[in-house]
Parts: C-alpha cells; structure tokens; sequence
C-alpha cells in the first residue's frame, strides 16, 4: 500500500506546531498502525529527519501507552481497538490519513505525537484506590462473597486502560468516562464501600482541577473507547456524587 | 569471590517465619531518614514501593513510562496461582513449590520456591482486599482454572487481564503513597547507572528522558525491579521499551549474572508474518485448557494446506495429529511450556507446518465448543439439539471465558477463531535468568536488590504459567520490605547519601559520555533497529529453542564483531537535551549487545539440557531433554571482567533435601 501522512509536529509543550506531509511506500496490510510509523521513522533517519516521537510500549492493546488521533478519531477507525491494534488493512491503498496528538487542555503536548496524561495519575492519587496496608494479613479472599454480577460489573469499569481516548474524543474534553470506570469498580465491591463518599468527591474535584470538561451526555467517550467502558459507569457516579454531596452537607 | 545463598537453618516450612522472627528492624523514626530507589513500577517495583512507603521508609520510584500503570506486567494475561485449595482438589503449599521446583527442571534454590508457595496465598487475599475483581462464580466465590505442568486447578485469573487487574491493584497502592508524600514518583526516567560507595549500592545515574538531562539520585539502598531481558532477541512477547540495562549496569558494577541462558520460549503466540513486525502477541496459555493442538498426520496434507489448496476444517479426524496429547497422554495439551514448545519446533522442522512458512501449528477450539455447546442444551433442556444449536451455544461459552483473546486474534490474523482453528508457534517470552540474589534478594552488590523478573531465584530453568505474576507480588509485598529493613538497620545513623562525591560525578561523566559517543560516532550509517534485528536473529538461530556448542561459539563471535560495528556505524538522529527516543532505544540496544555473548557463553558452558536450555547434544532418544545432575545441578553465576566473552563463572551447588532430583516426565 501507498499512503500519504499528514503527522502533527511540535518540538516541545511550549513551540508552535504543524503538519508535515510525508509518503509512505510499500505499507504491508498486515503491520500494524504504529509498525507503519516504525517504517515512516526508519525512513526519516536515512534521510536525515527526525522520527515521529510518539508513545507506546506494549503493543498488545493493553497498556494504554499509545495514543494518536487518526483521521478524526482517537485510535482511529476500528471500533474497540488501540492503534497498535489497528492494522493496515483497515486502509485503502492511496489514502490520507492525518495523525494528531491529543488535544485537551489536561494533555500538554510534550513532543509531536506524544503528551502529558499525568493528570490521570492524579486522579487517581486523588482517592482511586482502597486504604489497606499491604501486609497480605487481610480477611480471607473467600470471606466476603461478591455477587457474580457486581464483579463481573466491577471487572468491567476496571478493564479501562487510562489512555485518554475519551477525553480525546469528548468536545468538553471531560474526563467523566475515566473517573467514573474506577469509582464504579470500587463502589460495585464490598471493600470499596467504607470510602466510598470520600472517593468520588475528591476524584471529582481533582478531574476539575486538572481542568478537564464537563459531561453533557455526548456518549463519544464510550463510543471511541478502545475498552468499551459503559456509559452506565458515568450514570454511577453521578448518582454516588449526589448521595455523597447530600451526607457531606 | 564466595557465594553465599544465606538460606536461613531449619526445617524447609520453617524458614521463612524463623528468618523474619530473626530478622533486624528499623524502628519508625529512623525509617523516615532512609532514603530507597526502586527502578521498574511492575508487579514488584510497584508492590515493593508502595509497602516500603507504607512502612515508613522515602521512596524514589522510577519508570521508562509516561505511568506506573504501563509496566509490562500489565499485559499478563492468564491468572495468578496460588495454593489455596478453594477448588479442593488436592492442593497444598507443598504441592505448588514441588510443582514449581519439577516444572523448573530442579535448576532453582528450593528455599526460595517454598517460601513463594508459602506466601501465595497472601498474595491473593491482599489483591482482594484491593478491590481486584478476580473472575468468580454464581456463589460469590472465587473461579480457579488450571495451567500447564500441574494437575490441579489453582489459578486465579480476572478473564485475559489477570495481569492489568492485578498492576492496577499494586498501582493504587502506590498511587496512595504517592499522595501520602512518602513516594516521589520519576516517571519517563530511564536509570543509566548504578553508584557504588565504599562497594555498597548507594544511588543511581538516571536520565530524564523528557528532557533529556543526567541526574544523580542517592539513596540507602537500590531495588532493580526492572523486568527480563527477552528483547535482547528483537522479536518478543515483550513491551518495546522492556529492556536489560538496569541489570546489564548491576552486572557492570559487581552484581552477578545468574543462568542468562534460560529464556523461556512460550508456545502459544501468533506466528511471525513479515518483517515489518515489531512484536510478536501471545495468547494466553489459559487457552491450552480448552483448545487442542495439532498438524497433520500427513505431510501431504501439511504441504496442501500451506499451499492454501486444503482447509483446516476439511481435514478429518483421524488424519490429524494431536501430538501432545500422543507424546504426554497424561498432561496432554496442558505439559509446560518449554515442552510445548519443542513439540512444537519438531514437527514444523519435520514438514508439518501450517502456514505459508512452515511455523506453525493448530490450536482448535472446535472439540471445546461442541462439548460446552452440548453441555448448554442440556442445561436448557434442549432435546435433539442441532449442530448448528450446539455450535452456537458453545460458541457462547467459549466467548465468555476467552472473548477477548479472540477478538485479538482476529484484529491481528484477520482470522476468525471461532471458525477456524488459531494458527501458534513459540515465541520468546520471559527469562528466568537473572541477577543472582541470596535467599534476601540482595545481590552480590551490598544494599542492591533485585525483584522479579529481574532476579533468577524461583522459576529454575522453565518458569509454570500463572507463577511470575505470583512471584513479582510475593518478592515486592512480602519478601523484600522485611530483607531490606534487615540491611537497612545498619543504616540508621548514615544520614542523607551526599551525591556531590567522587563516586556520582565519575558515573554520570561516564554516562555522559557514552550518550556523546552514540551521537558523535564516525559513520552514522544504519538506524538503531538494523542492529538490533540483526542481533535479534543471531539470538534465535543460534540461541534458542535448540542450541549447540557450534552454533554458541559461532554466535558469540558473531555478536561480539556485531557490537563493534554497531558502535562505529549506528546512526541516532537529534541531540542529547531532549526527547530522543531513537538515543534511548541505542543506549538499550548497546547493553543488549554484551548480554547477548553471556548468554550464549552461558549456554555454551551449560552441557546438558534442562527446561527451556536444550542444547541438541544432550537429549534421550525421545528427543526429550536430558539432564545432568551430576555436573551441572548449579546455578551459574557470571561475574563481569570487561568483555562478556571473559566473564568468570562461579557456581552455586543446587542442594536438594526435601524433593528427589528425578527426571521430569509429563508423559
């Protein structure tokens, strides 16, 4: 396959940035999205350019590492896919693609393809865990039973990979479909429940000091989501928000 | 230089509770003046920190990733075991460490083992109370399935995402720490060096890779949690940033290489298709409990399907060979892996392969479908249910328990699984070699630790499925915020590690100038991938599934004259003070292109076959791999004496008291 690439450059967070068209010949339909840009990269070296920097590691879909807005689309066309998930198939032999970063106000750019998802970590430090200590001296794993549902249902929210396809695909650039996967996985299970109110007020509020949007039923967040994460997961936060802010008061 | 294992006197399931009742403490005043490192934020480096934190010591936790969250652990896919017994099938403590021992072709240290079977369980209450959601059944209880090597059901397992469930558990415990002060998180920040004071481990030479400075960090003590080194042959199961410098500096430094040549060589992942891959994918050996493997019977057959004139699901029953379950009646499709594997290598290398090159074999789910699929219309009371009905409803069942790995099956292979059997070959996957540590994880370096894959102590020569997830928690929660306290105690009144000494400024000025020496070669000729392809297929040609001493020694000259080339024509674009990818990968490569020749050497020197080491020499008349306890029932431990290629091998003595040295038969 030939392709032609319209790929965002920005040398750093605080450079201007724009799109540079390059050719790519001889595509494989069977490589991956980011094994193109692999070949892209090699390409750009011989000729004395520098690679496309983006991120990615795993490349199995499930570290939630790479990141790229493709032709309109986080993570691209395929439903329920990472891009390194997506392969070259799913394109046409002489197609544009346009290869962005991010946009969102809580994701600075660090280098063209590549941004700053630490706000994510903080929501998370915000309250996104249960306070137990780590000394393996707890209850016995089979001593609360959990409801088969609410795990499965806990299992869900919880598959979320934290890649900001959401936030990326949101016009508020909310982070509601995040937040909400991790409230629900711990109010859907017992050992959750002791933090609950705290929880969802102070991930809440983190998810607006970091600056990120509100929710106003748009649904592209669960619709581009690679994991398929539930809009029922924002629905359950906003109804834990209210029973929280209601006890607080 | 004398090995000392420090296995601590007593009877085997005394050990560990004797060893931690005996063990030094740090009381907590003092703990908030000692300052620790762990470099990796997986399964150990994120359980180790958090519990170092939680107990009340100042914890500098470094990743390569944009987020603690991304550590490769998080792509284990099949389960966790644990000698719980819930299923009552027989397990006990005792049977999950003789399994692990036996599985590990008796190369590992049996006090480490036993202790990992001790703590086991602990490891999957403490996830629970995390909030993990491991799969359970309609009771409310916890659901057990089995992997390979053992006879009982014992693993524990959140659908394919066991691993990412599991991380996410240790990252929220970390997260908590880190809002707690008590963690200072450096993430994209690759660790360049290790600092030695007065030949103990006292700090690091880190990069910060945003932008790109040098910084120096000290600290009282190191943790190397930084994974396994299965890059070092390009095409891996393994992240692309999974790397072995970490270790590959320890071992520079002073730290002993322990068994570098067992690698283990996973038999399910989705064959290579050309060379634009980066990667290979595993499927989860979890699929091995329903899915059958097999080739033709024919190599007519094999050659019509290769040569797409003959479907898989035209070819009947009794013209396949369901090899496994021929060769290892009794475990079937569930023997470990490295014996997976090399049933595997045989009959592609006898012509029974399966796709346009010839490497690959089938993993059919069809048996299981029917079967679940008649099961369901019993339970929903269908009579005379058609094949279409039973195919539908098993389809069903299948989808629940492995959907996901369909899914990814079929976005990488454009195949569909549920139709047509998968098409597997063996992949490099995990390295149970490793740092050598003592039974306190202390490496021969004093105050510098290493923690799960990192380390070489518990999988001997094969790892069993579901047991790195398993020994990544048990080293980072349970084992080494007590051993590392013990070492600590001494430290009490060191006060702050001064990095404005000789020793810090010494390791940065070399790393400095290694990064010059990347950028500022003679011919920038070839991109850092060129080289490391090329290592890459030298490694698997000569080092993997099969090995010979001809081949070994042809490859470490190979590697070496590789090495000398890559450091004269390597061509990094962009400058050193900023984001520079392309220097980082070079600086990974570099490392890998001297572990490379040791574990070649290792291999060389390693005169008999055992788990995933099959050196062609050494093998029964069966092909099966032959041990040779009598010479080689030792670890090899390598200490560093400038090229790989002169490194002096020190032997630890295998002692084993509790289980007999016999000959692994899953047949």
């Amino acid at each position: 396959m030939n392709l032609t690439l319209k790929v965002w450059r920005q040398a750093n967070e605080k450079a201007k940035g724009s799109f540079e068209t390059y050719q790519v010949k001889d595509v494989s339909p069977d490589s991956s999205f980011l094994e193109m840009i692999d070949g892209l990269n090699e390409e750009l070296i011989e000729k004395n350019i520098d690679p496309v920097v983006f991120d990615h590691d795993c490349r199995e879909g499930i570290c939630g590492m790479c990141s790229m807005y493709i032709n309109g689309e986080p993570h691209g066309p395929e439903k329920a896919t990472t891009t390194c998930q997506l392969h070259m198939r799913k394109f046409k032999d002489g197609d544009t693609i346009t290869i962005e970063p991010w946009r969102a106000k809580g994701f600075p750019v660090v280098k063209d393809l590549m941004v700053d998802r630490g706000a994510f970590d903080r929501i998370i430090q915000a309250g996104g865990y249960v306070s137990t200590n780590t000394s393996g001296n707890t209850l016995d794993a089979n001593a609360i039973a959990v409801k088969k549902e609410n795990a499965d249902k806990a299992f869900n929210a919880a598959t979320c990979i934290g890649c900001g396809a959401c936030v990326a695909a949101c016009p508020n650039a909310s982070a509601m479909l995040f937040v909400s996967a991790k409230v629900s996985q711990l109010s859907l299970l017992p050992q959750g429940q002791v933090e609950a109110s705290e929880r969802v007020m102070n991930m809440v509020n983190q998810m607006d000091i970091e600056g990120f949007g509100n929710c106003s039923n748009v649904g592209a967040c669960s619709e581009e989501c690679p994991k398929e994460i539930s809009l029922e997961n924002i629905a359950r936060m906003n109804r834990d928000y209210l029973k929280a802010s209601i006890a607080v008061e | 230089m004398k090995l000392d294992s420090k296995i601590p006197e007593g009877p085997l399931e005394k050990k560990w509770q004797n060893h931690k009742s005996n063990i030094k403490l740090v009381n907590p005043a003092n703990k908030r003046n000692i300052d620790v490192i762990v470099v990796g934020t997986g399964l150990a480096g994120s359980s180790a920190a958090a519990s170092l934190a939680e107990m009340g010591y100042n914890v500098k936790a470094f990743c390569f990733q944009d987020s603690p969250r991304r550590a490769h652990s998080i792509a284990a896919q099949g389960g966790i075991n644990a000698a719980k017994n819930y299923q009552n099938d027989g397990d006990s403590v005792y049977r999950l460490f003789y399994d692990t021992i036996k599985g590990g072709d008796y190369r590992s240290r049996e006090a480490n083992v036993y202790r990992l079977a001790e703590v086991s369980a602990n490891i999957i209450d403490q996830a629970v109370a995390q909030g993990v959601p491991f799969a359970r059944d309609y009771g409310g209880q916890l659901d057990n399935r089995s992997f390979g090597g053992v006879q009982v059901s014992r693993t524990f397992y959140a659908k394919g995402q066991t691993g990412q469930q599991l991380l996410l558990g240790a990252y929220s415990a970390l997260s908590r720490q880190i809002s707690k002060g008590k963690v200072k998180l450096y993430n994209r920040h690759e660790m360049m060096d290790i600092v030695k004071v007065d030949g103990k481990a006292r700090g690091i030479i880190a990069k910060n890779l945003v932008t790109g400075e040098v910084e120096r960090h000290g600290a009282h003590a190191v943790l190397l949690c930084s994974g396994g080194y299965g890059n070092v042959f390009f095409l891996s199961t393994n992240a692309m940033g999974s790397n072995g410098s970490a270790a590959w500096r320890a071992h520079r430094k002073g730290a002993l290489m322990a068994n570098p040549c067992f690698t283990q060589i996973h038999p399910t992942c989705i064959p290579v298709s050309g060379e634009h891959q980066s990667k290979l994918t595993l499927m989860s050996e979890s699929l091995r409990n329903d899915g059958r493997i097999w080739v033709p019977k024919d190599r007519k057959d094999a050659e019509a399907i290769r040569e797409g004139k003959l479907k898989p699901t035209d070819l009947p029953e009794e013209k396949r060979d369901y090899y496994l379950e021929r060769r290892y009646p009794s475990f079937g499709n569930l023997v470990p892996r490295d014996v997976a594997s090399r049933a595997a290598k045989e009959r592609c290398d006898e012509g029974f392969g399966v796709n346009k090159t010839g490497q690959a074999v089938y993993l059919d789910f069809a048996a299981a479908i029917e079967r679940y699929g008649k099961t369901e219309a019993n339970v929903k009371g269908i009579e005379n249910p058609s094949a279409a009905e039973i195919k539908e409803l098993g389809t069903q069942v299948v989808a629940a328990k492995y959907g996901n790995l369909f899914e990814m099956y079929e976005k990488i292979t454009d195949d569909n699984p549920y139709q047509t059997p998968m098409m597997i070959f063996p992949a490099v996957h995990y390295t149970m070699g490793g740092l050598w540590v003592d039974y306190n994880l202390m490496t021969s370096v004093p105050g510098l630790y290493a923690l799960g894959e990192a380390n070489f102590s518990d999988h001997g020569a094969n790892r069993l499925g579901a047991s790195a997830l398993m020994q990544g928690l048990a080293d980072g929660y349970f084992v080494a915020p007590y051993t590392v306290g013990d070492y600590l105690a001494d430290d009490i009144r060191t006060g702050a590690i001064d990095t404005n000494t000789p020793e810090f400024e010494e390791a940065e000025k070399e790393v400095n100038a290694k990064i010059e020496r990347l950028l500022n070669n003679e011919n920038k000729i070839h991109s850092v991938d060129y080289f490391h392809k090329r290592l890459g297929k030298i490694m698997w040609d000569k080092c993997g599934m099969a090995r010979n001493a001809q081949g070994l020694k042809e490859a470490m000259k190979e590697i070496s004259a590789l090495r000398e080339e890559f450091w004269a024509n390597v061509k990094v674009p962009g400058s050193k003070n900023e984001m520079n990818p392309e220097l980082d990968k070079a600086l990974r490569v570099a490392d890998f292109m001297e572990l490379g020749e040791l574990m070649c050497k290792d291999a060389l020197e390693r005169e008999e076959s055992a788990g995933g080491h099959f050196r062609e020499e050494y093998q029964t008349e069966e092909g099966e791999a032959l041990r040779r306890d009598e010479e080689f029932a030792f670890v090899s431990a390598w200490e560093f004496k400038g090229e790989p290629k002169d490194a002096q091998l020190h032997k630890e003595e295998l002692i084993f008291e509790n289980v007999e040295l016999k000959t692994r038969s899953y047949k």
